[in-house]
């Protein structure tokens, strides 16, 4: 056990202290989007911002070292610095590509993807395809050099900023259902698509549903082989699941209930001082240690380029709930001026508690579902049966 | 950057359960549970040959001069087999008590308990729960009056530890006149505990007051470091059986209601391992967070620990609930060390204290 990180990595610390002491005045901040564009072009140029992604395609072209990336997490967040630009074609798309893609589809999209110029969104799951994602639905029929799209996606977050779209389709109906799936990138601007927000219940449309009615897409815009759209798809998912459950979260969240419990009064006495309602807190934050301790665990494994195993399979299952449960706290330590919403005087941190307590469960939901994460837990991690396939 | 065991201890935690497989298998948990007090004597010895009495002791003294998160390993070892062993009065808090004593102290007590030698028992629950039935112990002149529940390995003991009502420590020899050591079954037979009665017993101060803390760190992650190995026991063991027995003409770990459960209990488990070793690194590194993480492990792991426990005998089905297994002497590991040193919720309205979060 030693958690000191050794004088180079303090280096790179040190010097990116100072890069963001200098350069306060460059920082974007609400939705001056030429400003977020430098500051994303100054990240980048130094190897704050795509820093593992080949120079060639327009990325900083350094060796990929998980230390550095989460020195440069804790620094931006300990600075309170806009982060590079995140989106699904930075953090999906992107890696997917480098893993998969073509020299030309490489030289196309990395570039303007990581400069922001070229915003994306995912088109994956369906009304009749959630957790069974690989039984979707949505048929691509060869006309020529061309395929035909129709159908439906949901949950497509950002469609109605994105310019163009990366998409699950099913181009082999007869193959099982596995091997029957391309992967197919176009432009969200190709006639017959339409998009329609879709309200949750946080009152916010956060997603969408994106419907194909005979939308013409070039056969030259597939990722991968015909029929390899599964393997594909898994190698972004992977890189979705990654950012689920991340205790950096929780640990500042929970940073922020105390604050809270400690400024807010019921009578006279601080929110704290309930006994019961400290007990709570006090359960949450031997949860969030145990999380922020089992993710230098995880990190650990991955420095050493080794599997974390189960310390890695429980992430999005713990750090989603536990995200929840700091909400409900918060809401309940409130009390009745935690159910006010939507700006109504005596609001408390513009309602986000409320907000997050809800949004939180379509997380818990979303990117694999609990009930999901327990069969993975269960089949990876321990080794139990796995659940029968359908036909 | 490295969050994790070092070779060495991943190297003493093989050995340890190399030894313990020979000297504590069930059988062995079985007869000391039974009332076969001898049978606790060839697991001390495999022990000694390791040197644990003397893991925390200087080499100075004889020991092996390690930190507290070797200690929870061989915590960890033994919870994981319901060992019954003197370890955490005799090889944890005695040392690090006698190791704040005076030259003279350290010098007669530590090189015999290094070796393993000599049997220490540790009376200090009232200083870190608060005192039940009248218990609490006076001193007066030299002379101790009182009585201490819950002191830990002192039945056989040579020496006693005892923590006095203001908190101070105190050593005194477990025979001297006036001491009577009565014998307090708990649900655990793996263990035994005992009250300690005191009239004008002769003891000598160990310690100052400041040694306490440190005291109840150590014991509050011992205590977490036996529910970690003692709940991940009950996990394999609940998987191994779930891989096995069929129902319905398949495993029962194949039915997404048993699986699932077996999931839980992982994802319980698997973060609250983490907590029990920075808490047990930070008791050696990190003073300034010592007291906070190992308070919640203690908490975390008796929450953990009960779901577990619970869990894993459901996952049994029948025959978890039957003597045959001996499912239940974990189960009842578990049971003590949550309460013991302080339950759950005492330990967090304290760990809340701690951090100012409290009225």
């Amino acid at each position: 056990m030693d958690l000191a990180l050794g004088p180079t990595y303090e280096a790179f610390r040190a010097e990116l202290r100072a890069f963001l002491a200098a350069h306060r005045g460059d920082m974007p901040s609400g939705t001056d989007r030429a400003k977020s564009l430098a500051w994303q072009a100054l990240l980048i140029e130094n190897g704050y911002a795509a820093r593992t992604i080949p120079k060639t395609y327009g990325g900083y072209g350094a060796a990929p070292d998980i230390l550095i990336s989460r020195i440069i997490a804790e620094e931006f967040s300990a600075a309170s610095a806009p982060r590079g630009l995140a989106g699904q074609g930075i953090s999906m798309l992107v890696p997917t590509l480098l893993e998969l893609g073509t020299e030309s589809q490489k030289r196309q999209w990395i570039g303007p993807t990581l400069r922001g110029e070229v915003i994306w969104c995912q088109g994956y799951s369906e009304p009749g395809a959630g957790s069974d994602l690989a039984s979707l639905t949505t048929r691509a029929v060869e006309d020529g050099e061309d395929f035909l799209i129709n159908g439906q996606k949901i949950w497509t977050s950002t469609a109605a900023q994105a310019d163009m779209i990366f998409c699950l389709v099913r181009t082999e109906p007869e193959a099982p259902k596995h091997a029957g799936i391309s992967y197919l990138i176009f432009s969200m601007k190709t006639r017959g698509i339409e998009v329609r927000p879709l309200k949750t219940m946080t009152g916010r449309a956060e997603f969408n549903e994106v419907f194909f009615t005979e939308v013409r897409v070039p056969k030259s815009q597939m990722v991968g082989e015909r029929g390899q759209g599964w393997a594909v798809a898994n190698a972004t998912l992977k890189h979705e699941r990654g950012m689920l459950g991340d205790p950096n979260e929780a640990e500042s969240r929970l940073a922020a209930l105390i604050g809270l419990m400690t400024a807010e009064r019921r009578d006279v006495a601080r929110l704290i001082d309930d006994p019961i309602l400290a007990d709570r807190l006090m359960r949450l934050q031997a949860r969030v240690l145990a999380m922020k301790f089992n993710g230098l665990r995880v990190l650990t494994s991955q420095i050493a380029g080794e599997s974390p195993g189960l310390a890695g399979l429980v992430v999005k299952l713990q750090g989603c709930e536990l995200n929840h449960q700091i909400a409900a706290l918060a809401i309940d330590a409130l009390g009745e001026l935690g159910v006010l919403y939507d700006g109504a005087p005596h609001l408390r941190d513009h309602g986000v508690w409320q907000q997050r307590y809800m949004f939180d469960l379509g997380l818990i939901i979303g990117g694999g579902t609990a009930q999901i994460q327990k069969n993975i837990i269960a089949e990876r991690g321990l080794g139990l049966p796995r659940e029968p396939k359908a036909a | 950057m490295d969050f994790a065991l070092s070779p060495d201890q991943r190297l003493m935690a093989d050995s340890i359960a190399g030894v313990l497989d020979r000297v504590a298998p069930l059988a062995v948990v079985r007869a000391f549970a039974e009332g076969g007090e001898a049978v606790a004597g060839g697991v001390w010895s495999g022990l000694i040959d390791l040197g644990v009495p003397g893991l925390l002791i200087d080499e100075e003294h004889g020991g092996l001069g390690l930190g507290l998160l070797d200690a929870a390993v061989v915590a960890e070892a033994l919870g994981a087999r319901a060992a019954p062993a003197p370890f955490v009065g005799s090889a944890v808090l005695a040392p690090l008590a006698i190791s704040a004593g005076s030259a003279i102290q350290q010098s007669e007590w530590l090189p015999k308990l290094a070796a393993g030698a000599v049997l220490a028992g540790v009376a200090i629950n009232e200083a870190l729960a608060g005192s039940r039935d009248g218990a609490g112990v006076v001193a007066k002149d030299g002379r101790l009056t009182g009585s201490s529940l819950f002191a830990i390995d002192a039945a056989g003991a040579d020496i006693l530890v005892i923590a006095d009502r203001t908190g101070a420590l105190h050593l005194m020899a477990a025979d001297a006149p006036g001491v009577e050591i009565v014998p307090l079954a708990t649900i655990d037979a793996t263990r035994r505990f005992s009250e300690i009665r005191l009239e004008r017993v002769a003891a000598e101060p160990l310690a100052q007051l400041e040694t306490l803390p440190r005291l109840r760190d150590a014991a509050w992650v011992m205590l977490a470091a036996d529910m970690l190995g003692a709940a991940q026991a009950m996990l394999d063991k609940a998987v191994a059986f779930a891989k096995e027995r069929r129902q319905f003409g398949r495993p029962i770990g194949g039915f997404q209601a048993v699986k699932h459960l077996c999931a839980e209990m992982a994802a319980e488990l698997e973060p609250a391992r983490s907590l029990v070793w920075y808490a047990a690194y930070a008791a050696d590194a990190v003073p300034a967070e010592a007291s906070l993480t190992a308070a919640h492990a203690k908490a975390h792991l008796s929450e953990v620990g009960r779901f577990v426990a619970r869990t894993a005998t459901e996952v049994h089905g029948g025959i978890g609930f039957t003597d045959l297994l001996g499912l239940h002497y974990w189960f009842k590991r578990v049971g003590v060390d949550r309460q013991l040193f302080g339950g759950p919720e005492h330990v967090r309205s304290l760990a809340a204290r701690m951090q100012g979060l409290a009225a």
